[in-house]
């Protein structure tokens, strides 16, 4: 089974956002970044299958110089190539723009499978996956917890809302968005990240992928949250800090 | 093009409360740009269901009917929209961001060369669309700059289903042509995970312990500071992910939703899908080490803080408390 990884790289989790000069995204300088969630458990998924099913893993990211970084890391897991799409604009490209250029660098590797997470944690939009399905002509299913194949294709453990789920039978090739939490992540072994350092990484331009097309949607500006309920910060030390908690709970809270 | 047109979904025969949600937003938008609005829904059987919106709805009412669409599959329900779309050429569509949502409307939203604002959670006049970047970290204030319809979906609770303004709808029904070859994809009947033994639902104090934790060994920490207060214990999403606590603890969109009167939540910063399962809750308390973290946006108490040395004493203080 050949299997294409569609991955991202977000700030990281806990690294400090401050607002950049023009309103419109964060400082990037000094930002550290990882490999998004979701889309680890994505690879983990693809690795798990190849490793059950034979065949092949490679993991394909859009971004600037940056995220050839993470692509090491995915193969240091065991991924077996990267196709790194270089471009420096994703912040001016859509969703659909974005999808474009993963389903152009895709498409030409006739994959029996696509896996990406199901959001990332930087924009949220939940939507790149399904896009891409459309944009290949491919069967998908989202918030994928376990993939089985089959004779006939694939059959896939779905999450709905409030613990519920439901499986989905679908023909290859297709396209999974993975929930996180359907299996455990691995790490990069030292072996793997020395065998990482020799594996393919082919770099390709937006512009060589010819894939195009103005945004329809645009984000204008970004800002702080609003507060939606006036905090009251407890502090002093540790000790004082739980001594005024419990008078809050007592008095005011009325659960002590 | 004129027009909102509103999606609506059902749960268990009746319409969900976040699609009453949608329609208010819908409302909104129609009312601030002078346009019509109407609702669509989507199934094999829908006449029941299009009965209890018209009660409640002034605008015109669209049953979506045809045999293939009985179950929700992404295929059926893309081409039945698709074409709905066509045929009506709404300015805006309006979808509540549920799960089946996601599942779809980015696809739809690409055959139209367009794509989906999706989990916004306010509308402003322009219009503009706010929805949360950096799992609630920044707000993002979104513009539709295409030149076809725009979609939208609406994150729950963000409008007041109450806000629906009641009327009554004329019922049309559209028919759309699907082939059966057409749906690739074969879904089963939903069923339940693993026998939910915790109902937090109806717990009154909840203990919740986020990735601020760290590690599996040092879960005892909150489990004393629960005991102590004698409350359940609960988690977010990754804790559960980790295994460190079971699924059935998972507070959030994927798992349960709680309104207790307190809920106390340790290193959890407070993404949007924990938000939307604990934000009914009547007191939240949060200890975090980041002082921007989300959760301190819907927080009534907070400590900043390191939560290794904040919850041991709070232990302590609860249990001096309660002699």
């Amino acid at each position: 089974m050949k299997i294409i990884v569609a991955i991202k790289q977000v700030p990281d989790r806990d690294a400090q956002v401050r607002i950049d000069a023009a309103g419109k995204w964060i400082e990037e300088t000094d930002l550290q970044y990882a490999l998004n969630e979701s889309d680890a458990y994505a690879l983990e998924e693809a690795l798990q299958l190849k490793e059950k099913h034979g065949g092949e893993v490679v993991v394909v990211s859009a971004g600037p110089e940056r995220v050839g970084q993470t692509i090491r890391e995915a193969l240091a897991k065991g991924a077996d190539r990267g196709i790194h799409i270089e471009a420096e604009d994703l912040g001016q490209r859509d969703a659909l723009g974005v999808a474009r250029l993963l389903a152009a660098a895709v498409k030409p590797e006739s994959p029996d499978l696509v896996l990406t997470g199901l959001q990332s944690e930087d924009l949220g939009l939940g939507q790149t996956g399904v896009i891409v399905a459309e944009l290949l002509g491919l069967p998908h299913a989202t918030l994928i917890l376990h993939v089985e194949k089959t004779d006939a294709g694939l059959t896939v453990k779905r999450e709905l809302e409030e613990g519920w789920f439901q499986t989905i039978e679908l023909p290859t090739p297709a396209v999974l968005t993975i929930q996180s939490g359907g299996n455990k992540l691995r790490y990069a072994t030292l072996m793997g990240i020395k065998r990482a350092k020799m594996k393919e990484v082919r770099r390709v331009t937006a512009a060589e992928l010819a894939a195009d097309g103005a945004a329809v949607v645009q984000l204008e500006r970004v800002s702080l949250p609003q507060k939606q309920k006036s905090t009251q910060i407890l502090s002093g030390t540790p000790k004082e800090a739980a001594a005024a908690l419990v008078e809050k709970l007592k008095f005011e809270v009325r659960v002590l | 093009m004129s027009g909102v047109l509103v999606v609506i979904e059902d749960r268990a025969g009746k319409i969900s409360r976040i699609s009453w949600e949608a329609v208010a937003a819908g409302q909104k938008l129609a009312t601030a740009l002078g346009l019509s609005l109407s609702a669509a829904l989507i199934g094999s059987q829908t006449e029941s269901l299009a009965a209890e919106t018209s009660t409640k709805f002034s605008g015109k009412v669209i049953r979506v009917e045809h045999p293939l669409l009985a179950h929700y599959t992404a295929d059926g329900f893309t081409i039945a929209l698709h074409q709905l779309i066509q045929s009506e050429s709404p300015a805006y569509v309006v979808f509540p961001h549920t799960y089946q949502v996601r599942d779809y409307a980015p696809a739809l939203a690409a055959r139209l060369n367009e794509v989906l604002i999706s989990d916004v959670v306010a509308i402003a006049e322009e219009p503009a669309f706010t929805r949360q970047l950096l799992q609630g970290r920044l707000s993002g204030n979104y513009r539709h700059t295409g030149s076809g319809p725009c979609l939208v979906s609406v994150q729950a609770g963000a409008f007041r289903a109450d806000a629906a303004a009641a009327g009554s709808a004329e019922v049309t029904v559209f028919t759309p042509t699907i082939d059966a070859a057409q749906i690739r994809t074969k879904p089963s009947e939903p069923f339940r995970g693993s026998s939910q033994t915790v109902d937090l639902g109806s717990a009154q104090l909840i203990v919740s312990v986020g990735r601020g934790i760290k590690e599996a060994e040092n879960i005892p920490l909150v489990q004393d500071l629960a005991t102590a207060l004698g409350a359940e214990l609960a988690a977010s999403r990754p804790i559960c992910d980790n295994g460190w606590l079971p699924m059935e603890r998972q507070v959030g969109s994927s798992g349960q939703s709680v309104a207790p009167k307190l809920y106390l939540a340790v290193g959890i910063s407070g993404a949007i899908q924990h938000l939307v399962g604990m934000k009914a809750s009547q007191c939240v308390v949060a200890i975090n080490k980041d002082p921007d973290a989300p959760i301190f946006e819907i927080a009534d108490y907070g400590i900043v803080g390191d939560l290794f040395e904040v919850v041991p004493a709070l232990t302590e203080a609860i249990k001096a408390a309660k002699g």
